[in-house]
């Protein structure tokens, strides 16, 4: 039990990446046309951390996994029918607005606040996952900003490895300019980790891993508090769609050889 | 009225300024000229001297911040040194580079200042206020924001200004004291991904783009993975592009399918890989929205070999598509800069 962990992984839902995605204008700010019956998917790099979670949870015995996620509750249901059969975790759901328009600082603050209130959550084992950017913002902040409000100063992002020693310190690579990695080394608990792809496949659905969830999802959902985010100042003056349609020229009828000369004299070209 | 800061950081060398550090610069000295603001630039590098004469001519208070704790990137001291630097300058707007050094500690920074920030800003407009474009849901929704709370940190994404250049000259620095945490991390150098040679190169004109057509079934009814391979690298070695890849194609490997050995995660373009910037990009053997519109919106001159000659994606994506096998193509191609090379 040396390196039992309490890993919370920060995860929220996103539209899933096939559907069109249209802005339009609510009374509390912009937002996606039928949003809320778009399919939903758990954001892509996050569910990367979650994964890389489990892992490591499983790998070091005594260690508790946490999945804080803040949605509007009736999404978050949807995606967890998927999500509950890939890994064991317990469920921390947030009722609150989906999607990339509010505020990251506003979102930061209430799940801060939820890890913090965690039962049973000791801070000097924390590691705390999610995904280095988000599919809807993408604005990479939110977790380095819980990360703050929790007093953590050990941070990485753009991870796509750790290595946990048996001293409790571990190794991470990060990702930097030019496909490089940054390796470093961490003393130990707590940190906090955003994930890039990591090295893990997407975990075989599981109906008993699933069952296992749902046991206290379900109750989970039904007690989530609701809660409502600030704008912080922040004001949105345009929301669009890029307008830009390029005219295809579609090039049917030439042999390789003049295809291939045409793009060298393009390649060429400045 | 506003205070600018421009935040700056030294590259690997510890005293020459990144390419990004520089064009926040040019940002930064556009916009205090626009809102007649005053200027300061802030320095984070082991040696700070040479990266400060090369900003002489902006005319801007130069702040620094210097020493071996920061020669490395590394949460503990690039917060507290991007900190002390913004206490000092007591900015109201804050830009700085998106590199990985400081998108690492911004919003950190931003949080103990009491401020606000975003990320990705792409463009920086209206003549009388601050108005900053970023892009939403991975490049499909384009958003101009604004906010009226300060400071406001502003990072800027790569390539969206051009690189300050001026005459260097003896710059007056201020060098700001830093009061470092307990530090629990070292940082213990760079690694290449395990490939054969470096195949992601961000300041190349061109990006080559794979697809999964290239491991899949040719019409000889065999997988030709070696030759895809060496038609691919072919191509990087004449044209020094950079190669980005579809999320199937690097995917594979997990699913034991065939896989082109020195693709990684790294080179994924799209929903969960990168949206780099280059001035033309060749999509070879790929079908789907992830190449062709996420991993594409910065690319300006776009061209594609494809078999599909109805795929929806590249029609209003693409400028033109060749209706194509990619393999005679290819070939061709490298034949031709080959020769062209002598």
């Amino acid at each position: 039990m040396a390196n039992a962990l309490h890993v919370v992984v920060c995860a929220g839902i996103v539209p899933d990446p096939l559907q069109t995605l249209e802005p339009i204008t609510t009374p509390t700010g912009p937002g996606l046309k039928n949003e809320m019956v778009l399919p939903a998917v758990l954001d892509p790099w996050a569910a990367c951390a979650l994964y890389e979670a489990a892992n490591l949870a499983q790998k070091n015995p005594g260690s508790k996994l946490w999945l804080v996620s803040l949605g509007a509750k009736a999404k978050l249901q949807q995606v967890m029918m998927t999500i509950a059969q890939k890994v064991p975790f317990e469920l921390v759901p947030i009722d609150g607005p989906i999607g990339g328009f509010p505020d990251a600082h506003s979102t930061a603050a209430v799940l801060a606040e939820t890890i913090a209130a965690l039962p049973g959550l000791d801070k000097t084992k924390l590691l705390l996952f999610g995904g280095w950017e988000s599919a809807t913002r993408g604005a990479g902040v939110t977790l380095q900003l819980v990360g703050e409000r929790l007093g953590i100063t050990d941070q990485f992002q753009g991870v796509d490895q750790i290595d946990l020693r048996d001293d409790g310190s571990f190794e991470v690579l990060e990702r930097v300019e030019g496909g490089k990695h940054q390796a470093s080394v961490c003393a130990g608990a707590p940190a906090v980790l955003g994930w890039a792809t990591g090295n893990l496949a997407e975990p075989r659905n599981n109906p008993q891993v699933g069952m296992a969830n749902m046991r206290t999802i379900m109750p989970a959902l039904q007690k989530a508090k609701a809660t409502k985010l600030d704008a912080n100042g922040l004001s949105y003056v345009s929301v669009s769609l890029p307008k830009q349609q390029r005219t295809t020229r579609v090039v049917k009828d030439l042999t390789p050889d003049e295809i291939a000369a045409e793009l060298v004299a393009w390649i060429g070209a400045e | 009225m506003e205070n600018i800061l421009v935040l700056t950081h030294a590259d690997e060398s510890g005293s020459a300024l990144t390419k990004a550090s520089l064009e926040a610069v040019t940002a930064g000295v556009e916009l205090a000229a626009r809102l007649s603001a005053p200027l300061t630039i802030g320095i984070v590098a082991t040696d700070t001297k040479s990266a400060a004469a090369a900003l002489d001519s902006t005319g801007a208070r130069l702040l620094a911040v210097s020493g071996e704790a920061f020669a490395q990137a590394r949460y503990a001291t690039d917060a507290a040194a991007v900190e002390a630097i913004c206490r000092a300058a007591n900015a109201t707007i804050v830009l700085a580079p998106g590199s990985s050094r400081f998108t690492r500690v911004a919003a950190g920074v931003a949080h103990r200042l009491g401020g606000f920030i975003d990320t990705h800003i792409t463009a920086l407009s209206r003549a009388d206020k601050i108005e900053a474009s970023r892009w939403f849901y991975r490049q499909r929704i384009e958003a101009v924001v604004s906010r009226d709370v300060r400071p406001w940190f502003l990072m800027l994404d790569a390539g969206t200004h051009a690189a300050f250049a001026g005459a260097s000259g003896a710059a007056k620095i201020e060098e700001v004291a830093v009061e470092l945490p307990a530090l629990r991390t070292t940082v213990s150098g760079f690694r290449l991904p395990a490939q054969d040679q470096q195949t992601i190169r961000p300041d190349a004109k061109m990006l080559l783009v794979a697809g999964a057509g290239w491991t899949k079934k040719q019409p000889d009814g065999q997988i030709h993975v070696a030759e895809a391979g060496k038609l691919i690298l072919g191509f990087l070695r004449a044209t020094g592009a950079s190669l980005g890849s579809s999320k199937s194609l690097v995917d594979q490997g997990g699913e034991g399918e065939p896989v082109l050995p020195f693709l990684t995660h790294m080179n994924q373009i799209g929903q969960t890989g990168a949206t780099p910037r280059h001035a033309k990009g060749l999509s070879t053997c790929c079908h789907g929205e992830e190449p062709h519109v996420v991993g594409w919106r910065f690319i300006a001159d776009r061209r594609a070999i494809s078999l599909d000659p109805n795929c929806g994606w590249t029609r209003g994506k693409a400028d033109v598509v060749y209706v194509a096998d990619a393999f005679p193509v290819m070939a061709k191609v490298n034949a031709l800069l080959e020769a062209a090379k002598g």
